[in-house]
């Protein structure tokens, strides 16, 4: 017996849709990973995506810039429109998709380049070398990096310890000025000193892009959301487990007065 | 120790401990000197042929052309063979390099699974086929109606580098992380672009330990150039356009002469050789664990 999906938005109606998923459904190998997610993400607004591990929240976002067309066996339906276009479609260049809508990962990954060289490759390679030394100092700024780097930037990236690579790779993603920054557990493999300096920078860029959070932590959704997204994995008649969108509001309302059973378990810490 | 873990002396003794720690003993000193055979075969083999070539080991060797029909001790040596292995193996390596790499690349940044293992078997039976049967192979293909040359040669030998050099280059871009792509793909930069700047140069050392072995392997190839680049004068030839002389031909040939002189060269171009390959060797087992090391701190 599944549960209905009941999805309530009660979105306030100035803000902009960046992103529109509709009827989503992601497999792996036929296996499905995500079905029937549908919901909308909003222009400078921090949207978190929370529930159990294993609920399809990283295939969900990782669905939203072509990231998924990577993995092996693979397979999407629905749509997502990006500023009103659909972009799932064979014939979109998910490079294109990628140039707009950025993304940050789970563990650290920057370049085996200098610091420097890590924010100022991506400006290069995508042809916006005028003032290069200009947006790499403003992208470090604004990824709260720039005062603990500025004196070594032809050091290694790889010398800086985990919390200050994840700040990098996130000034490396918004240098390119994206529209929107996926972010895929920013912060899960960083102390609390790190995860704080990461919450703080996302509030303050909100004014500038869109964020899209995954994070297992309900405590960091409540802190830098706007909306909140809650998935849960539902199972079939034969044992099958896919993930499912089951209700999506306001941090406040998901965190205060969640319309759905399974939401407000979890968000109590009744899950499991 | 009576009671420990629930096993009793009496326990012990009923399973043949003396037995099972003979049998243990013999099969260690077994394994140990099977690994100091494999020691000695090479020490032996290097040991004879730095005896025998070492008297005939000058600077003649490589700088004076072969005197055919000799009477008498004239100064000598086979510096046609030394320019022509240098310019058959160089001359296969700007072929199986390059072409090497961009089919490890198709086959592990482009191709589907199945793509990939088909054509890796593929690679390594090319890998298993005997050097006599490429030269034949190249004999009909190129040799057959334009003769004997030394493009002929490189491209026997470019071969059997093609299928080393391809699958040491896999190996380490099946070690450079995925997230390193997924990092410069998420800024919107292309599949090629991503590839070039920052998957390649991440396996340099290894790219570099897969050439240098393959180069090591084909400078004793003998066969595949009897058949290719073997008809020749006693003159330094540098243009591939004509058949050239090369180190394990002129060993060959030299090895079949009544003259004990010509003996001594074999020998001495043997031993050469012989250094040239453990040097290389030592060379890439170098690179490689560079190599790794990048690859390791950069995770």
């Amino acid at each position: 017996m599944i549960a209905p999906v009941q999805v309530r938005q009660s979105r306030p109606e100035v803000l902009d849709r960046v992103l529109a998923v509709e009827d989503l459904d992601a497999y792996y190998g036929g296996k499905a990973a995500l079905k029937g997610v549908s919901m909308e993400i909003y222009k400078n607004l921090v949207t978190a995506i929370i529930g159990p591990s294993g609920c399809g929240k990283s295939t969900y976002i990782r669905c939203l810039n072509r990231m998924n067309d990577l993995v092996p066996g693979f397979r999407q339906t629905g749509t997502v429109r990006y500023h009103g276009q659909d972009i799932t479609g064979s014939d979109v260049d998910p490079v294109a998709v990628r140039r707009h809508i950025g993304m940050v990962f789970q563990r650290p990954n920057p370049f085996p380049k200098s610091i420097y060289d890590n924010v100022a490759w991506g400006l290069k390679v995508l042809g916006m070398r005028n003032d290069l030394d200009a947006r790499v100092e403003r992208a470090l700024t604004q990824a709260a990096l720039w005062d603990e780097v500025k004196d070594r930037l032809k050091a290694s990236a790889l010398s800086l310890s985990g919390g200050q690579q994840q700040r990098l790779c996130i000034a490396r993603a918004i240098a390119v000025e994206p529209d929107v920054v996926l972010m895929d557990e920013p912060a899960s493999a960083l102390d609390p000193i790190a995860t704080a300096a990461i919450e703080q920078l996302m509030h303050d860029l909100k004014q500038d892009y869109s964020f899209v959070i995954v994070t297992h932590n309900m405590q960091q959704a409540a802190r830098v959301a706007d909306m909140t997204a809650f998935f849960s994995i539902s199972r079939g008649d034969e044992g099958e487990r896919w993930g499912e969108l089951v209700e999506y509001d306001t941090t406040e309302k998901i965190f205060t007065a969640p319309a759905d059973k399974r939401t407000e378990d979890y968000v109590t810490g009744r899950f499991g | 120790m009576s009671s420990m873990h629930g096993i009793t002396r009496a326990d012990m003794q009923a399973v043949h401990l003396p037995r099972r720690r003979a049998v243990n003993r013999v099969m260690e000193v077994l394994a140990t000197l099977t690994a100091l055979l494999a020691v000695a075969i090479l020490v032996i083999v290097v040991w004879s042929v730095a005896k025998r070539g070492a008297g005939a080991l000058d600077l003649n060797l490589v700088t004076k052309n072969p005197v055919p029909f000799a009477f008498g001790p004239v100064e000598q040596g086979l510096a046609n063979a030394f320019a022509g292995s240098l310019v058959l193996v160089g001359l296969a390596t700007l072929m199986a390099l390059p072409t090497g790499i961009l089919i490890a690349l198709y086959l592990t940044e482009y191709a589907p699974r199945a793509v990939r293992a088909g054509v890796s078997l593929v690679l390594d039976v090319l890998n298993g086929i005997p050097a006599i049967v490429i030269g034949i192979f190249v004999f009909g293909l190129v040799v057959v109606g334009r003769g004997q040359s030394g493009y002929a040669g490189a491209f026997a030998l470019a071969c059997l580098m093609l299928p080393l050099v391809t699958r040491s280059t896999m190996e380490v871009l099946l070690l450079v992380p995925g997230a390193l792509r997924e990092a410069s793909l998420a800024l919107g930069v292309t599949r090629w672009r991503t590839t070039l700047s920052i998957v390649l140069p991440q396996t340099i050392g290894g790219v570099l330990t897969g050439t240098v072995l393959a180069v090591a392997r084909v400078a004793g190839e003998t066969a595949p150039l009897l058949f290719t680049s073997s008809i020749v004068g006693q003159q330094t030839e540098w243009s591939p356009a004509h058949a050239l002389q090369s180190i394990p031909v002129a060993i060959f040939e030299l090895s079949e002469s009544p003259d004990p002189a010509d003996h001594a060269r074999a020998w001495a171009a043997a031993l050469v050789l012989l250094l040239f390959i453990l040097l290389t060797s030592l060379a890439a087992r170098w690179l490689a664990t560079r190599g790794r090391r990048r690859l390791s701190t950069s995770r």
